[in-house]
């Protein structure tokens, strides 16, 4: 069945079983490989994409129900100006290690930032829940999601 | 520009490396990635492209620890380029030109400071060779930097200089010099060696861009989603075949044995689709009958019994004795008693195991995240019986390691696939519940022990009734204890006794692989001992330790053979400079109000040639949830932080990871000889809430070798959060996890 997709701003077209988890169709249908998965159970945050704007974990979303909505990946999550900022903090932080979990955690935190421009710290801990990073990268979550927002004076020292 | 060098005319260059490993220090085309067109191999580390920028190797698997930046960084300080010049790559698995290529054990740092650097130092001495024949001076009239050779002095007063890359055709027919004698750089004049580099992929992480393992894609590819039996051992009795074929998609159902479980036979059944999700749908329609009669009996509960038992039972193995441990026990002025005890745990790296093969012609071609590359190249030369030159591994990013891809079922599961399948290149994707059944588990244990103390308060005899898992006398991977373990080296009257529960469960090694678990028993014993001395751990630690030497850290050996020594000078360093940097007052804690409690704790501990103590501050809600609120990080790996930023999240991602297994209900359990947990929601990992709001690290810096840090950081912190929470509460904790219901008020 086709289910046509608005994927980063382009249109889309992809011929699949509706109840294919957005995830697999990104990374197999799509060739978009950033977009990661880690636990298939909405568990974990690592396939996490934004779906008009919300952070949605795409391992459980159906492709069908993405269906005429505006789907964000990690791969074209830097253009827009709170996209940009985080990603930009999250290098000069240097916040990955293994960097598996990264994709998931730029993209919940970019929609933090665009909801809540200048988050306390229980919102940032609280919107970012959802993204395990067992690597333990959160200090630097923190850090770059404030920086990101200028929240923080010399952060990126 | 040169013209790109003919490989069949490239000079073959050989030296020895240090540490007893033969590496063919050779001019053969050996990087993962095909060079540019006009790049001009210098060594099996160094390409030179036309514009003078160099892409240098990084001979070890990259799992986050940092190798494929720290790698390059000792080789472009020594070659004398700019960092901004340099892009990194992970080279080819070749055991033959590249040595021991893993990321375990911490063992790169120590393996690979001074070999690194003398390969870029002995590439340096090449372009100085090769512009000396150009310009026909003297050698000594030549410096370098920038990735140029310059004439400052000497009989032209011209100055003038070139960039590697003009002389890179030259250099590379130049015969390298001896690595050993081979000048290497004053540390006083390094300019990349001990400056913060971020991460050399962390800009290609952040774009998403396909790094990793799961992430290969080869033309063809087909997708193996696999159904392994639950229970350890256990055999494939039937399958139903038919049922999945007949299902759209599908292109082969695959018995197969992983060949790998260390206790026998483990198999499995993989099912091959054009699409990984519909290969794992079509699992429900396998219906696999396992033979698991045999595996029936091992369960948590019969483990636990069995322990138990054994422990009121004379011991049936010694692992060391000193002494008379009894009789010094019997007069000591004071006596302690505990009996501690942890589960297995798993390694629930985030990316799932996978692996990508391609059987074609007799011949296997890896994409593999492996840890221990040279062991899968052994593991499937025996399974798919072909020669070890017959299999081609690539190694990938890895999406966390922690020890469990030192383990490469995974990869003698997708090679019996592809030779199934010859021609097509297929990937195989475990799903989380997978990973966590089929992990090898860092092993769980009981101690049963007893302490004594003279009259001043000193500790002067130990007892440890240690019950691990093995059989026949033979503890399981990981299960061992050494007769080194802190504080049995320090005193004269010691008992270190062993019995062994058998299990069909395979275990492994696990960041910081026994010290993660010992640590926990033995600094959290020693604060009983501390309190019944009447003093705090970091004092007790002091007079166990005694004066500043060196003792022989016993039957540890690394992988190059070499026996590292305990300092008791370096551990005193770390505890006094942790209790500095934490204003340590001795012990405290207590009510905090509205059932509340807060105390502090300390742990310290060495293992990987790393010395660390470290301090928590922790808070006790009155529903007993424990929360970190704040860690103290004392290290000494040595005169040289190579990398310090990667350093800093070294420690601070393994301070997250240990408070990770103490207090996020971390454990597998077992029944009818499976493991029972199936994802984050059964087996939790630290989430962003539990990290604390800082953890503090500093460096003491040592006159001694440069040694790693992918592990040491881990185990002081798990017995300091233990600790803290009986300053507290006045609770004990002996057993892991911690079970917050029992900390409620
Ligand atoms: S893969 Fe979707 S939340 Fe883990
Ligand atoms: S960086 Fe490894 S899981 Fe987050």
């Amino acid at each position: 069945m086709a289910t046509e997709l608005m994927v980063n701003g382009e249109k889309r077209q992809v011929e699949t079983d509706p109840q294919k988890p957005l995830l697999w169709v990104l990374r197999e249908d799509l060739d978009m490989l950033g977009t990661k998965f880690g636990c298939g159970m909405a568990l974990c945050g690592a396939c996490t994409v934004m779906i008009d704007g919300q952070a949605v974990r795409s391992c459980t979303t159906p492709v069908a129900t993405a269906a005429g909505k505006q789907i964000t990946t990690i791969e074209h999550v830097a253009s827009t100006p709170v996209g940009k900022a985080v990603s930009e903090a999250w290098t000069e932080l240097d916040v990955p290690q293994c960097g598996y979990c990264q994709a998931g955690q730029i993209v919940s935190a970019t929609a933090l930032l665009a909801k809540t421009p200048k988050p306390t710290d229980q919102q940032i801990d609280s919107a970012m829940s959802g993204n395990i990073c067992r690597c333990a990268t959160y200090l630097r979550i923190r850090k770059a999601i404030k920086q990101a927002a200028g929240l923080e004076e010399g952060a990126a020292a | 520009m040169n013209a790109p060098l003919n490989m069949n005319r490239r000079a073959l260059l050989k030296a020895t490396l240090v540490g007893g490993a033969v590496l063919a220090f050779d001019a053969r085309f050996a990087f993962a990635q095909a060079p540019g067109e006009k790049a001009i191999i210098i060594n099996a580390y160094i390409r030179v492209n036309p514009d003078n920028s160099f892409v240098i190797g990084s001979k070890n698997p990259e799992v986050g620890q940092g190798v494929i930046t720290m790698l390059p960084m000792l080789i472009a300080e020594e070659l004398d380029v700019d960092w901004t010049q340099v892009t990194a790559e992970t080279t080819i698995a070749d055991e033959k030109v590249y040595g021991f290529q893993v990321a375990g054990g911490s063992f790169t740092t120590p393996m690979n400071y001074m070999p690194m650097r003398q390969i870029g130092a002995a590439a340096r001495q090449m372009f100085i060779k090769a512009a000396a024949a150009r310009w026909g001076v003297p050698e000594d009239t030549l410096t370098t930097s920038g990735g140029r050779v310059s004439q400052t002095s000497g009989s032209t007063t011209a100055k003038r200089s070139v960039t590697y890359a003009e002389l890179a055709a030259e250099a590379a027919k130049i015969a390298a010099p001896d690595l050993k004698t081979v000048p290497l750089k004053d540390p006083a004049t390094f300019k990349i060696i001990g400056q913060s580099k971020i991460g050399v992929d962390t800009p290609a992480i952040v774009a998403g861009k396909p790094l990793f393992g799961i992430d290969v894609k080869k033309p063809g590819m087909l997708h193996a989603a696999i159904e392994a039996c639950p229970a350890y051992g256990g055999t494939l009795t039937s399958f139903d075949a038919d049922a999945v074929k007949a299902l759209p998609g599908i292109i082969a159902v695959v018995p197969l044995n992983s060949g790998y479980n260390p206790k026998g036979p483990h198999d499995a059944v993989a099912i091959v689709a054009e699409s990984w999700w519909v290969a794992n749908q079509a699992r429900s329609a396998l219906k696999p009958v396992w033979n698991t009669e045999a595996q029936k009996r091992f369960s948590s509960a019969a483990f636990k019994a069995s322990a138990e038992a054994k422990m009121a039972a004379a011991p049936e193995g010694s692992v060391h004795k000193a002494g008379d441990a009894a009789k010094a026990l019997a007069s000591a002025a004071k006596t302690v008693t505990a009996r501690y005890d942890y589960p297995y745990i798993a390694h629930a790296t985030l990316e799932p195991q996978n692996c990508t093969a391609h059987f074609e012609n007799g011949k296997i071609e890896f994409w593999a995240p492996t840890q221990l590359p040279a062991d899968g190249r052994k593991v499937v030369s025996e399974a798919l019986g072909i020669a070890p030159d017959a299999i081609t591994i690539h190694m990938t990013r890895i999406g966390g390691g922690f020890g469990r891809r030192l383990m490469n079922d995974y990869m003698v599961q997708v090679a019996q696939i592809a030779k199934a399948l010859p021609g097509r290149p297929i990937k195989l994707i475990w799903t989380r519940t997978d990973d966590l059944r089929h992990d090898f588990f860092r092993p769980g244990g009981w101690h049963d022990l007893k302490a004594g103390l003279d009259g001043e308060g000193k500790l002067v005899a130990l007892a440890d009734h240690f019950i691990t898992y093995g059989k026949d006398s033979k503890p399981d991977t990981g299960a061992a204890m050494t007769a080194t373990e802190f504080p049995a080296p320090m005193l004269s009257d010691v008992d270190l006794s062993v019995s062994y529960v058998e299990s069909n469960v395979p275990t492994g090694y696990l960041r910081a692989p026994s010290s993660n678990a010992l640590a926990f028993v033995f600094q959290s014993f020693l604060d009983e001992v501390a309190l019944a001395a009447g003093t705090d751990l970091p004092e007790l630690m002091r007079r166990t330790l005694g004066e500043a030497r060196v003792m022989k850290h016993g039957n540890r050996p690394g992988m190059d053979g070499s026996v590292p020594e305990f300092n008791t000078g370096r551990a005193r360093a770390v505890i006094d400079k942790v209790c500095q940097m934490a204003g340590w007052t001795g012990r405290s804690g207590g009510d905090a109000g509205n059932g509340v409690r807060k105390g502090r704790g300390f742990g310290f501990y060495y293992s990987h040639r790393g010395y660390f103590a470290e301090v928590v501050d922790v808070t006790v809600a009155k529903n007993g949830k424990v929360s970190v609120d704040k860690v103290w990080v004392a290290g000494d790996v040595g005169r040289q932080i190579i990398n310090p930023i990667n350093a800093l999240h070294q420690a601070q991602g393994s301070v997250i990871d240990g408070l990770g297994q103490i207090l996020s209900g971390q454990k597998i359990e077992i029944r009818d000889g499976a493991a029972n947990r199936t994802n984050f929601h059964d087996y939790p990992l630290p989430r962003i809430g539990d990290a604390p709001a800082d953890v503090v690290v500093e460096w003491v810096v040592s006159d001694n070798d440069t040694t790693g840090l992918g592990e040491p950081a881990l185990p002081p912190v798990i017995p300091a959060i233990a600790n803290a929470i009986f300053a507290a509460t006045g609770k004990r904790i002996r057993s892991l996890p911690v079970v917050p219901a029992e900390l409620a008020v």
